[in-house]
């Protein structure tokens, strides 16, 4: 059928299944939102920024494991997605992200709202396209969706001049794929994944290491069975929070620098690590060179260029998670979960030594308090979002996580201002569940502007506002690396948040007590309206325990041990 | 292990599109590796470009090069060569007034030979391994150069 490109854009969604979007229109991508609004498929989530509309996406791609889609205009409208773009690029979550361009023949001239889009992209996304003409359009669309969830996840980023958009052409999105040059390796070398279970069943010591890539890949369910079966503890990383039930007896908790000691100890004395869909980030590792010194490396991941990178893998296998860790189950007859009875007797010990703990008071909230308390309120009936800072560390560390899909935040590129517009798109893509935002006093001033978004949508968005007056964790690297100058890191001076949430016509509650806590979040999910609770926490409480950038993970600092009040 | 910056030889063959090239070249700057020199033209009767650039570094960061080469959506094949026929290409301006006999003969030892000559200059051209261009070129100084391009290598595996 002959029709604009426009009109492909949204031919294009249609086909592709897309139920949700969210946008800011512009100038150079007008004629595509003309055609928004003529059609009722998909519904078209408004944000008040560019950035947000990109989280947003974001939130509802990682709670339901679809493609994202976000439509903006040249420009600035184009360099405020940016920040969004990277923050999916590092965190492996498929977008298609379409923006408007200046139409071809201004292209070049400096025009008004004109910026080298495919430029800036390259290097935040997995591919990107500038569509010269409308007929190419189909293709490119279909390409684009393909791209953004096959292989290794991401981002994709296709810049359409605004002449395109109105440009007639044939559109038939039956076409077949022909991507001779991009041809993602899903399946595991079966010999490779033979060797690897011989190698585990030699293994006195050995431990899974699960990343995101597990949740990308749909894998949580198959690595619960895999672990069970084999009976060997399993660390997770920040972005693998949920893979195992937070009740899993071989759950050993998160590693890394801010994980738990026997985390961080079981990997410091295995003797062989089973990463899955893990990318040996320098915040999991610490210092490399002292990483699971004396261990063999088994790297499962879909990305090739992931393995070794860092690690030198003795195991490399390239392959989606779900088919190698299905192929490992059928095998998994000729691993003894005995063998390991000593090894999980260790790490338990590790655990009893330094527990993940804080010390409660009775007086103050300590902010892990109320990550805790939500567990327990709430639990597996919420999914949860963060912001970036302390309270991250905390809700990762605390929140007592059921299932995959179910922790949302921004990991690779540690967005500030991610949580609130993610927990939009989590809400909208499941709504059946409560959203709640764990956020700091710094990060959601980040995108406030949100707030008006969830009214208008009725997107119930629960904001927690872990209030300590500073930049928390900038505010704890002072202390403990900075002889305590605190520059710039002091925010006594800050809004009413209560006044704030209800001049958008949200809600809001300020909340000194743990009774009242509990008050404003039995209130908040009662109302069903967008909430704002600020939590005056302990103002000086640090993330323990933590591993100092750069040292090795068996050299943590801990929690201090306090004599009993 | 091998020299940690040895020099490397890589190919790459890619889809001749629209800014295929930046996304070769960002990547290189974006992850801190190094281009000695590049070279790109098409490949006859194809879609496709073939790519030739020269870079050093660690096994392991060669490694990770060409990784994230073929990661690249457009990348058909990367070949790091271990064994190849390189070749390199420099075209040299002299002075009329420099002795020609014995640039001319230079220039024969090096598979090369005076491609132009004018009332006050003559341009010679040499082809062969890049070592030997580098040799010859810095034999010809005595003649005073007065400008020389050199074409970076191509190469194929044997």
């Amino acid at each position: 059928m002959q029709i604009s490109g426009a009109q492909m854009v949204i031919e294009a969604l249609i086909a592709e299944g897309v139920e949700t979007i969210f946008g800011y229109p512009g100038g150079a991508i007008m004629n595509v939102y003309d055609e928004i609004y003529k059609q009722k498929t998909f519904k078209h989530i408004l944000t008040r920024h560019e950035q947000a509309a990109i989280h947003a996406a974001e939130g509802y791609s990682k709670a339901s494991g679809k493609v994202g889609v976000a439509i903006i205009t040249s420009g600035p409208g184009f360099t405020n997605a940016v920040t969004g773009l990277a923050d999916a690029y590092m965190d492996s979550i498929p977008l298609v992200v379409i923006s408007g361009q200046v139409p071809m023949s201004l292209i070049g001239t400096d025009a008004f709202q004109e910026i080298d889009a495919i430029g800036i992209s390259r290097s935040c996304t997995k591919h990107n396209y500038l569509v010269t003409n409308a007929a190419d359009l189909p293709g490119v669309l279909k390409e684009a969706f393909y791209i953004a969830s096959s292989g290794r996840p991401g981002p994709v980023h296709v810049d359409i001049p605004k002449d395109v958009t109105a440009q007639i052409a044939e559109f038939d999105y039956s076409i077949e794929l022909d991507l001779e040059t991009y041809k993602p390796h899903t399946k595991g070398n079966p010999r490779q994944i033979k060797k690897v279970m011989e190698a585990i069943a030699n293994a006195r010591r050995p431990l899974f290491y699960l990343g995101g890539g597990v949740i990308n890949s749909n894998a949580a369910y198959e690595v619960r069975e895999l672990v069970k079966k084999t009976g060997i503890p399993a660390v997770e990383t920040f972005m693998a929070r949920g893979v195992l039930s937070h009740d899993d007896e071989l759950l050993v908790s998160m590693l890394g620098m801010h994980g738990s000691y026997a985390a961080n100890m079981a990997m410091s004395e295995t003797d062989l690590v089973i990463a899955l869909g893990a990318r040996f980030d320098d915040r999991v590792t610490g210092k490399l060179s002292e990483f699971a010194k004396n261990a063999g490396v088994v790297h499962v991941d879909i990305d090739p260029a992931s393995i070794s990178k860092l690690v030198s893998a003795d195991y490399p296998i390239v392959g989606d998670i779900k088919n190698v860790v299905c192929e490992m189950l059928e095998q998994s007859i000729v691993i003894k979960a005995e063998k390991y009875e000593q090894w999980r007797k260790t790490i338990k010990n590790f655990d009893e030594l330094h527990p993940l703990a804080y010390h409660d008071d009775t007086e103050n909230i300590k902010p892990q308090w109320v990550i805790e308390r939500v567990g327990e309120l709430l639990g597996d009936s919420a999914n949860i979002s963060t912001d970036v800072g302390q309270h991250q560390m905390w809700s990762a560390q605390f929140y007592p996580f059921s299932r995959p899909r179910q922790f949302i935040s921004s990991g690779g590129l540690g967005t500030m201002g991610f949580g609130f517009p993610a927990a939009i798109g989590v809400k909208a893509a499941s709504p059946e569940k409560i959203s709640i935002n764990f956020t700091g006093d710094g990060s959601i001033l980040m995108n406030c502007q949100e707030l008006m978004t969830a009214v208008e949508q009725k997107l119930p968005v629960i904001n927690i506002i872990l209030n300590n007056n500073y930049l928390g964790m900038v505010r704890q690297w002072q202390t403990l690396f900075y002889d305590k100058r605190y520059s710039e890191t002091d925010l006594s001076i800050q809004p009413d948040f209560v006044k704030l949430s209800e001049a958008f016509g949200g809600i809001g509650y300020k909340v000194a007590t743990k009774e009242e806590f509990d008050i404003a979040l039995k209130d908040a999910i009662e109302k069903n309206i967008v909430a704002f609770i600020d939590v005056a926490v302990e103002r000086l409480e640090d993330v323990m325990p933590m591993v100092p950038s750069g040292g090795s993970l068996y050299n943590m600092m801990l929690l201090e041990k306090k004599e009993k009040k | 292990m091998q020299d940690e910056n040895a020099r490397r030889v890589i190919s790459v063959i890619v889809v001749n599109e629209a800014s295929v090239l930046s996304r070769i070249t960002d990547l290189f700057s974006g992850r801190g590796y190094n281009i000695t020199s590049l070279t790109v033209a098409p490949i006859p009767n194809s879609k496709y470009s073939r790519l030739t650039i020269v870079t050093s570094g660690s096994v392991r960061v060669i490694e990770q090069i060409t990784k994230q080469l073929h990661k690249l959506i457009p990348v058909l094949k990367v070949y790091e060569h271990a064994d190849l026929v390189e070749k390199e290409m420099a075209l040299i301006k002299f002075p009329v007034t420099e002795n020609i006999t014995d640039i001319s003969t230079l220039c024969a030892a090096y598979n090369g030979k005076i491609v132009n000559a004018s009332e006050n200059i003559i341009i010679v051209m040499v082809a062969d391994e890049p070592k030997r261009v580098e040799n010859f070129l810095n034999l010809i100084q005595r003649y005073n150069p007065k400008e020389i391009v050199r074409s970076g290598s191509v190469a194929l595996e044997r």
